[in-house]
């Protein structure tokens, strides 16, 4: 197979997610009022100080993000392991590795959105500080939704079609991505509450080299996962 | 001859362990700064040893696996992981036990401790995942996914977690070490190596009989009964 057709290919799948993200509506909904939801019983179980809250606004937006991500990712798999589409898509034929990036794109640009849209939630419950500009911390929610994307692709479709897939997903993700969730509630913190020591470069440089290895084994590895 | 092997590695293993363990109690040098608590260490340090190893043993097990497709492959590496998931369970109980009377916490986000205690929960989810899923051959595919994925992760780990912050004392040469206590740190790191070996060897043997009953035909079928029409 050419590398065009294979990014034809990445990209159709990519399409026909977004179309059904798009055309379910309800459940990206559903799921960014789940994100909302933590924000707010994070700011229910600190109480009412409002300098701990600012603190700590990176760490709640990432763990809200990566709480909510668990949902998506399922649900991304469960809309293929559901009258095995993913058998038809493999005899179709649909290239492996383009199955991948295509989901994983959509994974990751899903979670990008859903930072985005927590981000004013955090400026609102939290008091956080965006004085570094909305840019580079998109940039980091970028690079954390990658991270976090990659390998949860990957898990969704490990654990679709196993009974007790909403357990086995955060078991086998969360302490896997635990470099990402380091390094993005670092640098967001930093670009929040001022970086005197200019340590932002390294933490995104982290981010960077996590997201290499895990695109590449995700690549490699999906094939493995999805076969019969 | 594989079960001289098992045999000979159990036995060298037990007697070596007496060996670094009683000397390490009652011969070694008393620790000038931490007293009788050093003496943790020839517990502590090879458990880490060994629990490294087992899982290296798991993640080339993983690979092979998903070259040659062997059985035998997959077996190692469920039995690598599960025995590696011991000695570090291990690893992270002896540390505790240390950490309280020398650091005065149990647990402190130290780069290796924080690595150790990742890697438990990555090869917990590696075994949990394998009880999940019933036919072997899928089985094997998954786990070797994930036994791949969670080795990867424990270099990123340990200098993520080495960047964020750091407390655990660097590691000891064995020339800034009284040479007795090198000799019972030795002696019970061999003694574990050894009985990291004998438990994956006896694990595999569990695992290829579960295996052989996994994938032998239902009864009916065997006697030559089609089943009910």
């Amino acid at each position: 197979m050419t590398a065009a057709e294979r990014v034809r290919q990445a990209v159709t799948i990519a399409r026909k997610d977004v179309l059904l993200e798009w055309r379910g509506r309800a459940r990206i909904n559903a799921i960014a009022f789940f994100g909302v939801t933590t924000l707010l019983m994070f700011s229910f179980a600190i109480g009412p100080d409002a300098r701990t809250a600012t603190l700590y606004a990176g760490a709640f937006l990432w763990l809200g993000l990566l709480l909510s991500s668990v949902l998506a990712l399922a649900e991304s798999f469960r809309v293929e392991a559901e009258n095995d589409a993913v058998e038809g898509l493999r005899l179709l034929p649909v290239d492996a590795l383009a199955m991948f990036l295509g989901k994983a794109v959509v994974n990751a640009a899903l979670l990008f959105v859903l930072a985005l849209l927590l981000l004013p939630l955090a400026v609102v419950l939290y008091g956080a500080k965006l004085d570094a500009g909305v840019g580079p911390i998109a940039g980091v929610f970028a690079l954390g939704a990658a991270g976090v994307a990659a390998p949860g692709t990957l898990y969704a479709a490990v654990t679709s079609r196993i009974q007790a897939r909403e357990v086995l997903l955060p078991l086998l993700l969360f302490p896997l991505v635990v470099p990402v969730l380091l390094a993005a509630v670092k640098a967001t913190g930093l670009l929040m509450l001022g970086d005197p020591m200019g340590q932002v470069g390294s933490w995104t440089q982290l981010l960077v080299g996590f997201d290499v290895v895990y695109w590449i084994l995700g690549s490699l590895l999906f094939a493995r996962v999805i076969e019969e | 001859m594989r079960h001289a092997v098992m045999v000979g590695t159990g036995v060298v293993g037990l007697v070596l362990l007496a060996l670094g363990h009683g000397l390490g109690l009652f011969w070694a040098p008393t620790d000038k700064m931490m007293g009788d608590v050093q003496r943790m260490m020839y517990a502590h340090v090879p458990t880490a040893w060994t629990a490294l190893v087992a899982y290296l043993i798991s993640f080339v097990a993983c690979v092979g696996y998903l070259f040659f497709g062997d059985w035998t492959w997959d077996l190692v590496a469920e039995a690598a992981a599960e025995v590696g998931l011991v000695f570090n369970g291990l690893l992270l109980a002896t540390g505790m036990i240390w950490g309280r009377p020398t650091w005065g916490v149990y647990w402190t986000w130290d780069p290796r401790l924080t690595t150790a205690g990742v890697l438990f929960l990555l090869y917990g989810g590696y075994l949990a995942l394998r009880r999940f899923v019933d036919d072997p051959e899928r089985r094997a595919s998954l786990a070797a996914v994930v036994g791949i994925l969670a080795f990867a992760d424990a270099p990123i780990v340990y200098f993520s977690v080495r960047w964020w912050r750091g407390l655990h004392q660097i590691q000891s040469t064995p020339k800034t070490v009284d040479p007795e206590m090198v000799l019972c740190l030795r002696l019970s790191a061999f003694a574990m190596l050894f009985l990291m070996v004998h438990f994956v060897l006896r694990r595999v043997q569990i695992g290829r009989a579960r295996l052989d009953r996994e994938l032998a035909p239902p009864p009916a079928a065997a006697a030559g009964w089609g089943g009910p029409r």
